[in-house]
């Protein structure tokens, strides 16, 4: 079996050299723009500056198509692109090249990273246009689009490590983009800070990952040999518990914190401090599901790891639900659609726990659209109010801006899982597979964070577009559309939003699960270990009742969050107060204030190390460092008394002789000037000289 | 080119003396001799790795000659693996540093008389081969040392230069005794004398019984020897908890001794560990590897990071974070897997051409606002965007960004560390975000927020500055893309060392 699978193996990679230019082109327009934009802007114009920026995306979107329609060519076992580019770390039985690979999962990937990554490129050279450092701001979205088509691409997990903290070098430096502001400066830093909590994780999964293959007499990190090989995992222990799982939880740790999940979750919503077309690509479309696309590259091994499983599927089922109350009580637009990402990504997650590797991937781009186009539309809305984000100074904005409200409109609709738009099959599959693999508990939790986004999705528009507008005067006056540089990616945000959901229509729905069957090369030799992986995709596609009733199930629950929403924001049938005041405002004040988790971190983890920082400092002042001072002290004290002893015994009895010895005592006064130099070279030559005298 | 390696530590002696020889008030036309004498050693090092045999384990470019016959004391220069890339160092920083001493301006004649001379210093102690010339390349490195930082430092500079020396010299003391033990013990059997010569002592079948099994103090006579050596080096590198000259020396020191002291001289420490401890005591060094090596290792990584964390003194930040950096070089050597051993090598390489960027940068600011108070400045990006931009350079590497140069040395060390010890490799990764914590957090304060208005004139680093910056930027992106062109150069040496320690484990 292991062999023909490595014959397999063997055969399935095609060798091609285009690949890398994928990465490549964003790369060399951010060197480009990093190091000569200033130059450019001043004397070629901005212009140059967003055409260089957004053709390198755009030409790697055409290259990821060519990519993919090569691989749709392929039998679907040979599915694998392979780009060598040259040999990277080759120490010992390590070896690793830059070599990046596109299978039919990183085909997906760098689709949405190119093509929505494009869009928003062309978005930002509208959205940033009076910005005076536009060649930063596209200097560094070209880096963090090479940063992340490598984290997708590389063909190993060192590549893949380069490109995952590359995200989170560009997420710092965006999200810090206007530095001046010390409150945006601080969020930069504690992304990037929290995320190395996971890394650290990551880190130490790599290096277990590589020794224990080593163990079964196979080492590496390349990710077509542990699909490989991992299986020869099973029944190795590490530390008395079974090695998959102590890997397996380890990434997990890494995909908390780049995925925003409890308890790193903490980093994103401050991140909405950076531009907001960064907020749209980075923090919801693409770097923010690096934890889920990781987990799904090593799905084998995830596969072998039932408990990890369960707890990826219970930590993305508490946070979905954890984020989704705080969302309902943001003002902040783009603090309420922060929650909902963490909130989403935690039902990517539930989806990934349970083994349905194929439906998180695939919530994982029907999500890139439509929350993509939310946050562009709020950096429509927030571009034309004059950079405001409260959205109680909002209201009744879809007559001046009817493309951002349509869009928003129809992105919400998908993100509340309204038929037959994309969200409504993506978050309804998970929700099946969750409980039809057995997870009911998470599927109930998950049902509720459903409901719950419907609430605050359906009140974010309310307060934005309906109702009166409750602007300042001056703000009103200037209301207005925004250009066709943005417009133009929402409607197509919006319409990938509408339609994407087609591309997976369930069996149950009498469609032919194809973005399933396209994964499948990827995702399923690891053999699913939750009961619905396997019975979805395999065999005769038996649909049972239940799955139509929960289908039921959740467009009702979803049409109730709206309900609620529509009557607290629209119609005013029903009053948020209500909710807000019960039991004496506490409950609402907790979540308000996001239950005070950063203040709990903040006085535990932050303080505990600032104070371990200081006692170290202090020790080593005055401990270690008192005790070298010490020991000079003692030294010099002994040295003195040997002085004194020298001069009122030694000479005082030299005196009394000859003139030849009290000459000598005078050399040796001499020696004893407190030059301490003077001391340790006497005593190096001594101990030369009585070396020296052993000799003979 | 027999005599490279001969040439490369002369020339700068020859430089010192000819610039004492030039007239007084021409300081410029010193300065530039000096450029001019640490071009030649640059010149040749390129020569030398270009013509640097990768693929043999052995002494390459050997040159030998008698020096003082009846001790059998030889002089005896080659390089391998182990040195080469630190001859590289050496030639490369010492060239640079003259360019970040061009504003000295008391003295001039001495202090670039004595900084060749200290240049002679540290390239004839990764030559040498014979244990004595050894010592007094490393003697010779000390005095120039304590001038360059008692006369040219900061207010306390009489004191750290006192502490360095004093505490250098404790280590010279003990290293002594122990190349003398070494040497009666061992016999060339090519001459039947006792000898120096490294190679010689390298052959465990040339160590008298007592060197092999003798008992003094109630110890073993290998594990005494050993310790000596080590607490020589350790103090050099420095290891906690002899670190404490480190912070002092640093402050007190001019830029460009700094980096000279950051680059290359803590290296010494290592690379005498290597050279000696492991080539000649490997059975010891399997016995005291994990405590003396990998636990110490771990301390000075998060002990370090931690103290760098809470220093207010720019300067002082990057000191205690070169004694955190410079743990992974001990954990890394002390973990006898290739990856291991080759990270720790790497990683004196990277570190000496990332925490060089990192002095020259604090030097930057120390020259313009005249303190390097973290909190005393802030917003600096805005009115140094290239400054800026080379400070995020070196502070990304300093916190291993991968892409970066320390990335590759670091990841190896833990990679290799982790085969050995892995709950002290989980220790030492946790100083990933501790790095993180202290770089980030420095750079916020210093460079991101609110413009201090009293900077708001100050001046943009200058073509000089670039000048020095702009190569060391250059090779730390360069090798975190291919290090394969320093792990290629050291590659057979260091597994062929880790092989035979590893013998004994």
């Amino acid at each position: 079996m292991q062999d023909t699978a490595h014959a397999a193996h063997q055969a399935a990679i095609h060798t091609v050299s285009y690949l890398r230019w994928i990465p490549l082109l964003p790369l060399i327009g951010a060197a480009i723009n990093g190091l000569g934009g200033a130059w450019i802007q001043k004397h070629l114009g901005k212009k140059v500056i967003g055409g260089i920026a957004c053709a390198m995306p755009l030409l790697g979107f055409l290259l990821s198509l060519r990519a993919f329609f090569q691989l749709a060519g392929l039998d679907p076992a040979e599915r694998t692109l392979l780009d060598t580019m040259f040999p990277w770390i080759h120490v010992g039985n390590l070896n690793v090249d830059v070599a990046f690979q596109v299978d039919p999962l990183t085909a997906v990937m760098i689709l949405i990273i190119t093509g929505v990554g494009g869009l928003i490129h062309i978005y930002s050279t509208g959205y940033m246009h009076d910005e005076p450092a536009y060649w930063r701001y596209f200097a560094y979205l070209n880096l963090f689009t090479f940063a992340m088509l490598t984290l997708v691409m590389g063909d190993n997990l060192l590549i893949m490590f380069v490109g995952w903290e590359g995200v989170g070098l560009c997420s710092y430096a965006l999200i810090g983009f206007w530095y001046s502001e010390w409150a945006n400066a601080s969020a930069g830093s504690k992304a990037f800070i929290v995320n190395r909590v996971g890394d650290f994780g990551f880190m130490c999964a790599t290096f277990l990952l590589f020794w224990s293959l080593a163990d079964v007499g196979h080492p590496t990190l390349l990710f077509r040999e542990i699909a490989e090989y991992g299986p020869l995992l099973e029944g190795h222990m590490f530390w008395g518990v079974s090695t998959v799982t102590l890997i397996t939880m380890l990434m997990f740790v890494g995909a908390t914190g780049k995925s925003a999940q409890i308890p790193l979750y903490v980093w994103l919503p401050d991140a909405m401090a950076g531009p907001t077309p960064v907020s749209a690509l980075i923090h919801a479309a693409t770097m923010v599901t690096a934890g889920v696309y990781m987990i799904a590259r090593l799905n084998v091994l995830f596969g072998m790891a039932p408990a990890t499983g369960a707890v990826i599927a219970t930590v993305g089922a508490a946070t979905a639900f954890f984020a989704a109350t705080i969302g309902t009580t943001q003002f902040d637009i783009k603090k309420v659609l922060a929650y909902s990402t963490v909130s989403q990504l935690g039902f990517m997650f539930i989806a990934m726990g349970v083994g349905a590797y194929a439906t998180g991937v695939f919530h994982l781009m029907t999500h890139a659209f439509f929350k993509a186009c939310l946050f562009l539309g709020s950096g429509s809305v927030i571009h034309a109010m004059h950079h405001e984000q409260d959205m109680r100074k909002m209201g009744g904005l879809k007559k001046w801006m009817p493309y951002t409200y349509a869009t928003y409109l129809i992105s919400t609709l998908a993100i509340a899982g309204i038929p037959p738009f994309s969200g409504f099959f993506s978050k309804d599959e998970i929700l099946w597979k969750a409980f039809s693999s057995g997870h009911q508990f998470v599927w109930f939790v998950a049902v509720c964070a459903a409901a719950l986004t419907a609430f605050y999705m359906f009140r974010s528009v309310y307060m934005t577009f309906d109702g009166e507008n409750r602007s300042d005067e001056h703000t009103r006056e200037h209301l207005h559309e925004s250009p066709f540089s943005m417009t133009v990616p929402l409607m197509v945000l919006a319409s990938l939003a509408a339609l994407a959901g087609f591309l997976n229509v369930p069996h149950a729905l009498f469609g032919d699960a194809r973005f399933d069957a396209w994964l499948a090369p990827v995702l399923e030799h690891g053999g699913g270990h939750a009961g619905g992986h396997g019975d979805a995709h395999g065999g005769g596609h038996h649909v049972e009742v239940i799955e139509y009733v929960l289908m039921v199930l959740s467009i009702a629950v979803a049409a109730a969050g709206i309900f609620v929403a529509r009557a607290m924001y629209k119609t005013g049938s029903m009053s948020p107060d209500r909710l807000t005041g019960l039991a004496g405002g506490k409950p609402y004040r907790t979540v308000f204030n996001k239950y005070y988790v950063d203040e709990f971190y903040d006085a535990t983890v932050i303080r505990g190390t600032l104070a371990l920082t200081r006692v170290s400092a202090w020790f080593d002042t005055n401990i270690v460092d008192g005790i070298v001072n010490g020991a000079a002290w003692v030294v010099r004290m002994a040295s003195a008394f040997n002085g004194l002893v020298d001069r009122y015994v030694v000479d005082g009895a030299v005196n009394g002789v000859a003139t030849v010895t009290s000459l000598v005592g005078g050399r040796v006064r001499r020696l004893q000037t407190g030059n301490i130099n003077a001391y340790l070279y006497v005593a190096v030559i001594a101990v030369v000289g009585m070396m020296v005298a052993r000799m003979w | 080119m027999d005599n490279i390696l001969t040439l490369m530590t002369f020339i700068p002696i020859f430089g010192a003396a000819l610039i004492l020889c030039l007239p007084r008030d021409r300081d410029n036309l010193v300065r530039w001799v000096a450029v001019g004498v640490t071009a030649v050693p640059l010149v040749l090092a390129c020569w030398l790795f270009f013509n640097f045999d990768r693929s043999t384990a052995g002494f390459q470019f050997l040159q030998r000659g008698q020096w003082i016959p009846s001790f059998n004391i030889q002089y005896i220069v080659g390089v391998d693996g182990v040195s080469i890339t630190m001859v590289l160092l050496t030639a490369f920083l010492s060239f640079l540093c003259i360019f970040a001493s061009w504003g000295i301006t008391k003295a001039v004649k001495a202090y670039f008389a004595l900084f060749l001379l200290l240049d002679a210093g540290m390239m004839g102690v990764f030559v040498s081969l014979d244990f004595f010339l050894f010592f007094v390349f490393w003697e010779v490195m000390l005095l120039p040392m304590y001038f360059l930082i008692g006369i040219w430092g900061g207010p306390r500079k009489e004191y750290a230069a006192i502490k360095f020396f004093l505490y250098t010299l404790l280590g010279s003391a003990l290293m002594l005794i122990s190349i003398l033990a070494l040497y009666f013990n061992t016999t060339d059997p090519a001459t039947g004398q006792h000898t120096f010569d490294m190679m010689v002592m390298m052959d465990q079948a040339n160590h008298s019984e007592w060197l092999r099994n003798g008992i003094i103090f109630g110890q073993s006579v290998p594990l005494v020897i050993w310790m000596a050596l080590f607490i020589g080096f350790a103090i050099k590198i420095p290891a906690f908890p002899f670190h404490t000259w480190l912070p002092d020396a640093h402050v007190e020191a001019p830029t460009a001794i700094s980096v000279i002291l950051a680059g290359v001289l803590l290296k010494m420490g290592t690379y005498g560990i290597l050279r000696i401890n492991f080539a000649i005591l490997p059975e010891a060094t399997a016995t005291l590897a994990f405590w003396c090596l990998a636990a110490v290792g771990v301390v000075n990584i998060v002990y370090g990071a931690l103290c760098a964390m809470a220093q207010s003194d720019l300067k002082k930040l990057v000191a205690y974070s070169s004694v955190s950096h410079m743990g992974y070089v001990m954990l890394g050597m002390a973990s006898f897997t290739q990856q291991g051993i080759n990270g720790a090598v790497l990683q004196m390489f990277n570190h000496g051409t990332v925490t060089a960027m990192l002095f020259l940068l604090v030097g930057v600011i120390y020259d313009r606002a005249h303190h390097r108070n973290i909190d005393g400045f802030g917003g600096l990006a805005s009115v140094m965007p290239v400054y800026t931009g080379f400070v995020a350079v070196a502070f990304f590497a300093a916190l291993g960004l991968p892409g970066l140069s320390a990335f590759i040395s670091e990841a190896l060390v833990l990679l290799g560390s982790w085969q050995a010890n892995p709950r002290l490799t989980m220790v030492a990764a946790l100083a990933v975000i501790l790095s993180a914590g202290y770089m980030l957090w420095a750079l916020q304060r210093i460079w991101l927020g609110k413009l201090n208005e009293k900077y708001a004139n100050i001046e943009e680093v200058n073509r000089r500055e670039i000048f020095t910056l702009a190569p060391l930027a250059a090779l730390v992106v360069y090798l975190g893309i291919y290090p394969t062109a320093v792990l290629d150069l050291m590659g057979a040496s260091l597994n062929s060392l880790n092989g035979v320690v590893s013998k004994f484990l």
